[in-house]
């Protein structure tokens, strides 16, 4: 099972995050992540989907999307070479005891304390889902009260489209 | 039949008039819009959220309308009307439970790819979304069963959205659009101005296939020992039954036809091995089997023709052309793709072909299985034999009627027995095989076909299912003759309880059917019931002869089955033969 990130461009319409995500469960191709926001252009949006499956899988993901009126574009990014981001917020305990080492860690990773609580701090990290996933391993034996993160976005490197 | 309104004037002066801009309220529009789409027949059913619509048909001539006793009812009737025509079928329904009616005839179109164009009545605007009286997000209920949909919130995008949805709904791979309008769309004016162009950004149907896809094609042809063409309604549905004609006998190569492209090749013809699949003929599954080179056209290697897929046409190169790329690889890996519209394809295909590989002993040995092991049924002078009865209107229709069929043994013997020549004469439903289907699309291709003979087929259990739509034949005089195969009992279910669930026969009894003549009669239908061959022959004549709608109950054997079969789980060429073994 080969993970694949896809981009997909769509009309900025009522029901079409339900249509795209309606055609990913009703045909069992599974989703592990989907963003949504506008695009360089008015009027249309752009998913980026993180799903896992063979190549025939994929090709049946793509050619079932085109037959989504509301979509326009259907790119497969992890064919090429990428920039997959994501972002997370994690609320980590934070007693007094602990502060300088978790700030170690965060400092280590070029992410943020974007809040302070009096038994918490809230972390902001932004990169790839690896980077997030070993944030998260380093920041559990403090103890993790909430983790937010926001799936991946992605685009194509240099000129590539 | 529904006369000729006095009131139809010639269509130059009708599409004048109503081209013209005005203020008007979005129910007019869509009124307008439907003539100017073409559209001269409506299956539907009133309600509230569709009160204005039906107000602004009071008195409106434009279109026939035709109330159902059931959405349902209506729904299907508008697909068989496609189905018969080739053109868009079109019904309208209320909100809440008169949408959700719909459903199953929705589902039914989009598997067999039948444009339709489904309006219904929604809630008004500010209501939606508050679980109001007879609401239901039937946009959202259907998104899995239509090529697309639009819930209208401005009378502004009316006219686009109307004359968008006949455009994708009748062209690329066609199926079922539907548009829900709320009650304050529907009352609201604005400037009408028709919209004759379609900019859809994201729909752009593949028509012309890839020139080198078919260099492939042809060179396979060329290589070929043993090719077989698989002919589905991707023929009909293209209007390219023609080229199909031209391109086996061109090249001499055998055509087995699936259930929805029965009659995209003529029966008669030397060259048609029958249908494959489940009950499939012998020929077309052995040679299916035995092939080297598989030519799929417009068919979508459906369960019910391949079967075990792990094994299916085991020796064979692919060849898929289809209109829908994602139909191509999706169950049967595929050697040559094209993508394109099947009469198209075939144009382009016949400049060019032919085929030079041992023609003759290949032909021979398909000639061969279709001689030894025809469809056979062992007849009886004692009791009536649904396969016999389905024979016997073949012959006294001259196999010139347009048929419909319900589902089950009786849709399966009419695929078998009556022999198709011409497309756009055999309406079913292949994909969903919705029981209750048969009788209400008999209804829509009559009123496509005035001038011909409608023949719906139906089993005891599934003309239960819309029965009351005789009402509508009885009061507008549309005269579908109604063949009921009674063997009193849901006899594919019987079939498989016998074959497979060892005898353990589990809610199969129709007794307690009503009297299906006394049912005709009391809708003002004429009724005939025959028990035996005489009875039978002469009870269709009479009913054929009756110049208004008719029933005839022939009441069969109850224990006959459907053969050849291919239980689930089984390569199609491993076949139950059953009476003819």
């Amino acid at each position: 099972m080969k993970k694949h990130t896809i981009s997909v461009l769509v009309n900025d319409q009522p029901g079409v995050l339900q249509r795209v995500s309606g055609l990913f469960g009703r045909r069992g191709f599974n989703i592990e992540s989907i963003t949504v926001g506008t695009s360089e252009e008015a009027g249309l949006s752009r998913m980026v989907i993180v799903t896992s499956g063979d190549d025939k899988t994929l090709e049946q993901v793509t050619k079932q999307l085109y037959k989504i009126i509301d979509v326009i574009k259907v790119v497969d990014l992890s064919s090429n070479p990428m920039v997959g981001r994501e972002l997370a917020l994690i609320k980590v305990n934070a007693e007094p005891a602990s502060r300088p080492e978790i700030l170690g860690v965060v400092e280590t990773f070029r992410a943020a304390v974007v809040d302070i609580g009096t038994h918490s701090l809230m972390v902001q990290v932004v990169g790839d889902s690896e980077k997030i996933d070993a944030m998260t391993e380093l920041l559990k034996p403090y103890g993790i009260r909430e983790l937010s993160r926001t799936g991946v976005t992605a685009m194509v490197r240099g000129n590539a489209r | 039949m529904v006369a000729q309104s006095a009131t139809l004037r010639s269509k130059e002066e009708i599409m004048e008039r109503l081209s013209k801009p005005e203020v008007i309220t979005g129910s007019e529009i869509l009124l307008r819009s439907l003539v100017l789409e073409g559209v001269d027949c409506v299956f539907g059913y009133p309600g509230g959220a569709v009160l204005f619509i039906y107000d602004a048909m009071h008195g409106f001539s434009d279109f026939h309308h035709l109330l159902t006793r059931h959405e349902q009812g209506a729904i299907h009737a508008a697909d068989g009307y496609a189905r018969a025509s080739g053109k868009v079928g079109v019904c309208i329904a209320t909100s809440g439970p008169g949408a959700t009616n719909l459903v199953t005839g929705i589902a039914t179109a989009y598997m067999d790819s039948v444009p339709l164009v489904v309006i219904t009545g929604n809630v008004a605007t500010n209501f939606i979304g508050t679980d109001a009286f007879q609401e239901a997000d039937i946009t959202g209920i259907t998104m899995p069963i239509t090529k697309h949909s639009y819930l209208v919130r401005d009378v502004a995008d009316l006219p686009r959205i109307i004359h968008e949805a006949f455009y994708i709904a009748n062209t690329g791979r066609k199926g079922p659009v539907l548009i829900d309008i709320p009650k304050d769309v529907s009352a609201k004016t604005t400037l009408f101005q028709p919209v004759n162009e379609v900019n859809i950004r994201g729909y752009h149907p593949t028509v012309s296939p890839n020139k080198l896809q078919v260099d492939k094609m042809l060179k396979a042809i060329q290589e070929a020992e043993r090719p077989v063409v698989l002919a589905g309604g991707g023929v009909v549905y293209s209007g390219g039954h023609e080229e199909l004609y031209e391109f086996i006998t061109k090249t001499g190569i055998p055509v087995t036809t699936t259930l929805l492209g029965l009659g995209a090749f003529p029966s008669g013809n030397d060259l048609w091995m029958g249908m494959p699949g489940m009950h499939g003929t012998y020929a077309s599954n052995k040679a299916i089997q035995g092939a080297d080179l598989l030519i799929n056209i417009g068919a979508r290697f459906d369960d019910r023709v391949t079967m075990k897929l792990d094994g299916f046409a085991p020796h064979a190169k692919i060849v898929h052309i289809d209109i829908d790329p994602a139909e191509i690889g999706k169950n049967v890996p595929t050697d040559i793709p094209i993508v394109g519209d099947i009469k198209t394809v075939l144009q382009l295909v016949n400049q060019d072909v032919q085929w030079a590989g041992k023609a003759d002993a290949w032909r021979a040995q398909t000639a061969e299985w279709k001689q030894d092991k025809p469809l056979k049924y062992i007849d009886s002078d004692v009791e009536l034999k649904p396969q016999w009865v389905i024979e016997m209107i073949h012959d006294e229709t001259k196999g010139e009627a347009i048929v419909t069929t319900d589902v089950g043994q009786h849709q399966m013997w009419a695929a078998q027995y009556y022999r198709f020549n011409q497309p756009r004469s055999w309406i079913t439903s292949g994909g969903l095989g919705t029981m209750g289907f048969g009788f209400p699309s008999a209804i829509g291709a009559q009123m496509a076909h005035p001038e011909r003979l409608v023949v719906s087929i139906n089993g005891d259990g599934g003309m239960q299912m819309c029965a009351q739509e005789l009402a509508i034949c009885a009061i507008n005089n549309i005269p579908v003759k109604v063949a009921i195969i009674n063997n009193q009992v849901l006899g594919m279910v019987r079939q498989w309880q016998e074959i497979i669930y060892d005898n353990r026969y589990s809610h199969i009894d129709l007794a307690g059917s009503p009297d299906f003549v006394k049912l005709a009669e009391a809708y003002g239908v004429k009724g005939f019931r025959a028990t035996n061959k005489e009875e039978a022959r002469a009870a269709w004549i009479e009913a054929m002869n009756h110049p208004g709608p008719a029933v005839v109950e022939f009441v069969v054997r109850k224990g006959e089955n459907v053969y050849p079969m291919v239980t689930q789980g089984s390569t199609i060429d491993d076949m139950l033969m059953g009476d003819s073994e």
